[in-house]
């Protein structure tokens, strides 16, 4: 054992994942679009709108939403957007 | 001499008057039991007469037969400890020897002295040498880095020096808890990091706690975790808010907390480093940062440290803890969502009703004037205000009564627009009678101050009332 001073890691020693992100679709054609209303006060008049256009476009929207913005999706909106959509609009609104 | 494996154990030092005074009873064990082993802790010439006296200075093997009093005479089987008598007792030895002759001319029986590896500091210094307690990942800091340096250039410090957390200083914390340093006590936000009671201890360490605040830094750890207090959610919040801490029940005292002056301020360090740990945790296990996900806009001073223990020298207050349903002297933390002091002076009034009324002018504009059931509030009752209420007859509940009473306004005064004001509420309310606060746990009431000054506190809150059932304070019992 050496005589260095040592210490302990104060942290949660955790490595963050290196995942690849999902390369944006060419078209929207076909794909399903998952809006997510995160709970902030007007999102969804913001989202309502993108709806409307999407919609008029002829593409598939599907609506979620978090009970309140102040604490993090619950697991089964986050399980439903992953295999229900192609692609998410996360709204931020205020 | 090496322990043998079925045999004889004994563990000596010089200093020790009883294992001086048994000197020729070691010879006599050593010269009659070839199976034996004789440590000494202090004098490797210590037993006299004896070949191969095993030299413990080290204390290496005291430490791993966890040996708390000297003489210990201990006897193996199959390498096992089968028995063990501590300090001269002639019946006991003889019988664990199997010499009927031992130690006849010596008194019956004489008390042991304590093993050097129990003198003070040294059980974690030899956890730290040779015990495996430690789990977390250690960190080598060059003979030319100062170690406090260190610390702030890996992102471990809110802002302040820490202290470094070395094997012996965690260890000595470890001590505060019965609790098992690998028992994880909950996923820490933002990044969901299990969190070991090890853990807990390291950044209790870095932030200059005492052992025996340790029951109170897990139960503040804890109940920051519980879902109702969104502790994430209060990480994130672009408002001003952090954890803000309110200790209840006999432990305040035992640990030495203040509610009494300049509770609110500096200089208790059971109130500074408790605090101060919780976010410390939050930052480096979770790994919670300001400017990245912590995202206040202004953040506040507390946001370091916000803790302080509820006086509750008065018999006939109910204290907080009591009021949140538990049962008198327990012991707990409330956790509340909360930001900046406002000051709060009234010299003047002198009945309960016009202290509430004047106590509500300062409480409606938390957060806003016109904002209402939005931004909690705890009201910091000094003593000297408490008193008019006290000599009134009022308690805890008809004050919040009162409080409430008073901060409800008409909803004409608060609509958007009104008073050429636009922020407010929604036009369909002004005709409504709107109480300021709602009314479960929207206001809280805790007696604190020094006894000089009509001057009492506001904690202003999270503006989280539009979502007021999903994140609320929280208290939880404070175990050990």
């Amino acid at each position: 054992m050496s005589n260095a001073f040592t210490m302990r890691d104060p942290t949660g020693e955790a490595a963050p994942v290196q995942r690849e992100r999902v390369k944006p679709p060419q078209s929207l054609d076909g794909l399903t679009i998952g809006l997510l209303d995160i709970g902030k006060t007007r999102s969804d008049e913001f989202l309502d709108s993108v709806d409307a256009l999407l919609t008029e476009r002829g593409h598939t929207v599907k609506r979620y939403a978090k009970p309140t913005n102040a604490k993090p999706a619950p697991v089964d909106v986050l399980q439903s957007l992953a295999t229900e959509c192609d692609l998410v609009v996360e709204a931020l609104a205020d | 001499m090496t322990a043998p494996t079925d045999g004889l154990i004994v563990v000596v030092k010089r200093d020790c008057p009883t294992c001086t005074l048994i000197e020729p009873v070691l010879r006599q064990i050593a010269g009659s039991v070839e199976a034996c082993a004789v440590y000494t802790q202090d004098d490797p010439g210590f037993p006299a007469g004896i070949d191969g006296v095993i030299d413990d200075t080290a204390l290496e093997h005291s430490f791993r037969r966890n040996i708390e009093i000297v003489p210990t005479l201990i006897r193996l089987r199959d390498g096992k400890e089968v028995e063990r008598r501590i300090g001269w007792h002639r019946g006991e030895w003889q019988e664990l020897t199997g010499l009927k002759s031992l130690g006849v001319d010596l008194p019956d029986q004489r008390p042991g002295c304590g093993s050097k590896s129990t003198d003070p500091g040294m059980p974690e210094k030899l956890q730290a040498k040779y015990g495996d307690m430690l789990a977390a990942r250690l960190v080598e800091v060059s003979p030319l880095e100062d170690p406090m340096e260190v610390c702030f250039e890996r992102g471990w410090s809110d802002g302040l020096p820490v202290t470094p957390p070395t094997d012996e200083r965690i260890i000595r914390m470890l001590s505060g808890t019965n609790r098992d340093p690998k028992e994880v006590v909950g996923l820490i936000p933002p990044n969901l990091i299990e969190c070991t009671v090890e853990k807990v201890a390291i950044n209790a360490v870095m932030a200059g706690c005492k052992p025996e605040y340790m029951p109170v830094v897990l139960a503040a750890v804890e109940t920051a975790l519980q879902p109702d207090f969104s502790m994430h959610g209060l990480l994130c919040t672009t408002y001003f808010s952090g954890p803000v801490v309110i200790v209840n029940g006999p432990i305040t005292t035992r640990i030495g907390m203040n509610s009494g002056l300049n509770a609110l301020g500096q200089g208790n360090r059971a109130n500074l480093t408790i605090g101060r740990t919780l976010q410390l945790i939050i930052r480096n296990v979770g790994g919670g940062l300001p400017g990245e996900i912590d995202r206040s806009a202004l953040g506040n001073p507390g946001k370091l440290s916000f803790c302080f223990a509820e006086d509750e020298s008065d018999p006939e207050w109910e204290p907080l803890s009591v009021w949140r349903g538990f049962e008198p002297g327990t012991s707990t933390v409330t956790l509340f969502h909360g930001d900046g002091v406002q000051p709060f002076s009234d010299n003047a009034s002198r009945t309960p009703e016009e202290l509430c009324r004047s106590f509500a002018t300062s409480l409606n504009v938390v957060g806003h004037s016109k904002i209402v059931q939005g931004p909690n509030a705890i009201l910091v009752l000094t003593p000297e205000h408490y008193a008019i209420f006290r000599d009134a007859g009022w308690d805890r509940r008809r004050i919040l009564q009162g409080l409430h009473e008073a901060t409800t306004r008409p909803g004409k005064d608060l609509v958007k627009g009104a008073h050429g004001l636009a922020e407010g509420i929604d036009p369909s309310r002004a005709d409504e009678m709107v109480p300021k606060f709602w009314p479960d746990h929207g206001l809280l009431v805790v007696r604190a101050g020094g006894d000089a000054g009509l001057f009492s506190a506001i904690i202003s809150g999270w503006i989280g009332g539009r979502f007021h059932d999903d994140v609320r304070p929280v208290t939880m019992e404070i175990k050990t």
